[in-house]
């Protein structure tokens, strides 16, 4: 019988610790789809970060190392100067990538650094429980704004990939989400399209992957993506935000 | 090989560090090592190496667990404030088993402190600054030819024990101009690091560089298992430096720039008739107690004097090594002042008695 649908080989074959109807395991699959795709998985180094991602290293079959909490571009800027012919990936939810690492995130950026971060942003600290991250939403209940975050005390959400696209150093800003079939396979092209930036020696590219969490947002997963449809994706609409390919056209 | 150079103190140890293979410095500017990152950045692209500017000390010393992990040879220097700052990134380091050389030019402190030379960053050094349960070899030279020598020791230590090494000087060290000569070090052939996360060239298992452990007994192994590894370091690495401790009734403890300073008075002290002897610590940790347990077995009653710039941290060291065995004084300036031979002497005197 021909197998028609099998694991990535760059995917390990483990089980994930991931939530019922977290996407982390959707977006994990995509990247390795792309490392097999690309054939890759010999040269990677990838940079799993702190938050519910924790674990990534364990996930991929590629070589791996495990950051500090938001230190991941600063981790992967070392490996790729010391090792410049091999692809050097991050993976890094939203406290982790625009709270505790934005001096790290502008950084890598604005060095046009090349490598590729894989951003999720599910505007919640996951593993931690559910508190308020530096992308929840105005008036969005977390553990840390149980009366909905309040943007005169408690701050604005942060558009990264916005604020990215300001930067010289950015080869390639997609913000691409998971929540349906053709949306996949847009976040599918976006993730090889960042990593074939950074073989051509583009310099840095990041997607954006607007997320859910159905455990801490207390929601089904179903109700999650209607949820995100509904509030998260006006503020931070899909799209590419830079790609100097277009621009050098 | 043979020839004397004259050169100060912070650029004497990035040429050392380049000659010991390494080609990979990410750092930050901060007086008084800035000069490291200057001689970095002007000879590393001309090498082939990387100089890289980092946006915070902290990104530098993550900058250098990326490289390490990758298998290179790396380093990063910065000064008491900066170090502060690494301190995450050493815990981590230290918990991933990554080498790499982390230079102290220290100062002043605490907070911003000064910019003036001290030795009060040695609990720091010695005694964790990051947490958890780890070491870092520390080496302190006291002159410049021994800052060169000892940098190229930190990267083989650094690889030989998979651990971070630290070189620890002080801004007199730093700053000042001694004649030097770097000895011929053959650095093509190292060995490799089979454990380093270059790629797994599809012909190994992967590789992974991590601290996280969430298995309590699993943490506890691997624990362990480094502990064994600074037992052989503790075993292996003891570096001290012992003049007339044998017949002496006071010893000197003192490291760095202040055992110099230490020294001079001891020679004065001396012509003064006292019997004095001094030990100093070229590594601060380990600590060398065995050069105690020398000097004790002599059995003559003896007073050991500590002499740092600081209100007093490598002393407790000392009488640790003491153990109640002998009267441990100390004497000490901070704030970035150096005592001077004549402050020392004075203390001595103290000691010993008028003559």
């Amino acid at each position: 019988m021909e197998k028609v649908f099998k694991r990535p080989h760059a995917l390990s074959d483990v089980s994930f610790h991931y939530c019922p109807g977290c996407p982390h395991g959707i977006v994990h699959r995509l990247v390795a789809e792309v490392i097999d795709e690309l054939g890759i998985e010999g040269d990677t180094i990838g940079v799993a970060p702190v938050g519910c991602s924790v674990f990534a290293y364990n996930y991929f079959e590629c070589d791996m190392q495990e950051a500090a909490h938001g230190r991941a571009p600063a981790v992967a800027t070392g490996i790729k100067r010391a090792l410049p012919d091999k692809v050097v990936f991050t993976y890094q939810g939203d406290g982790d990538l625009a709270a505790i690492g934005t001096a790290e995130t502008v950084h890598v950026a604005a060095r046009g650094e090349n490598v590729t971060t894989i951003f999720i942003n599910n505007a919640i600290y996951g593993m931690t429980g559910g508190q308020m991250a530096p992308t929840t939403l105005a008036g969005q209940v977390t553990q840390t704004s149980p009366y909905g975050r309040d943007i005169k005390t408690q701050g604005n959400p942060i558009r990264v990939s916005e604020m990215l696209a300001t930067l010289d150093g950015p080869a390639y800003i997609e913000r691409v989400t998971v929540d349906t079939v053709p949306h996949i396979k847009q976040a599918k092209a976006a993730i090889k399209k960042a990593f074939q930036m950074q073989l051509d020696g583009k310099g840095f590219s990041l997607v954006e992957v607007v997320s859910t969490c159905p455990t801490n947002w207390g929601m089904s997963p179903q109700e999650s993506f209607e949820w995100m449809r509904e509030n998260m994706l006006p503020h931070y609409p899909l799209g590419v935000y830079k790609d100097i390919t277009k621009e050098e056209n | 090989m043979g020839n004397k150079v004259l050169m100060k103190g912070n650029e004497a140890l990035a040429e050392a560090a380049i000659r010991a293979g390494c080609r990979h410095f990410f750092g930050y500017p901060i007086t008084p090592q800035t000069e490291v990152s200057a001689y970095m950045a002007k000879k590393m692209p001309k090498i082939g190496g990387t100089f890289l500017q980092a946006e915070s000390e902290v990104s530098a010393i993550n900058m250098v667990y990326g490289a390490g992990g990758a298998g290179v040879r790396v380093m990063t220097s910065s000064s008491s404030p900066g170090i502060s700052l690494k301190q995450e990134g050493i815990s981590y380091i230290a918990g991933a088993d990554v080498p790499c050389v982390i230079v102290n030019i220290v100062r002043g402190g605490p907070g911003l402190g000064g910019i003036q030379p001290a030795q009060s960053d040695y609990f720091q050094a010695t005694k964790g600054g990051g947490h958890g349960d780890y070491h870092l070899v520390v080496l302190a030279p006291s002159s410049i030819q021994e800052m060169v020598d000892l940098t190229a020791d930190a990267f083989d230590i650094g690889d030989k024990y998979r651990c971070p090494v630290m070189i620890m000087g002080d801004g007199m060290l730093g700053q000042m101009m001694e004649p030097v000569e770097f000895k011929d070090t053959d650095v093509s052939d190292l060995p490799e690091k089979e454990w380093a996360t270059s790629g797994t060239g599809m012909k190994r298992k992967k590789n992974i560089i991590n601290s996280l452990f969430i298995e309590a007994s699993e943490l506890e192994d691997l624990v362990l298992e480094r502990q064994q590894r600074y037992d052989e370091i503790i075993k292996n690495e003891v570096r001290y430096e012992a003049i007339d401790t044998e017949g002496a009734d006071i010893i000197l403890v003192a490291y760095g720039t202040t055992a110099r300073i230490a020294k001079t008075a001891m020679a004065k002290a001396k012509e003064l008739g006292y019997k004095v002897g001094i030990i100093r610590p070229i590594t601060l940790w380990p600590f060398p107690f065995e050069a105690f347990e020398k000097a004790l077995s002599s059995g003559t009653k003896k007073t050991f004097l500590s002499v740092e710039m600081s209100m007093g941290q490598m002393v407790e060291d000392v009488r640790l090594a003491v153990n109640g065995r002998a009267d441990v004084e100390f004497f000490g300036r901070t704030g970035g002042i150096v005592p001077t031979p004549k402050e020392i002497l004075a203390k001595i005197v103290e000691i010993g008695g008028a003559k």
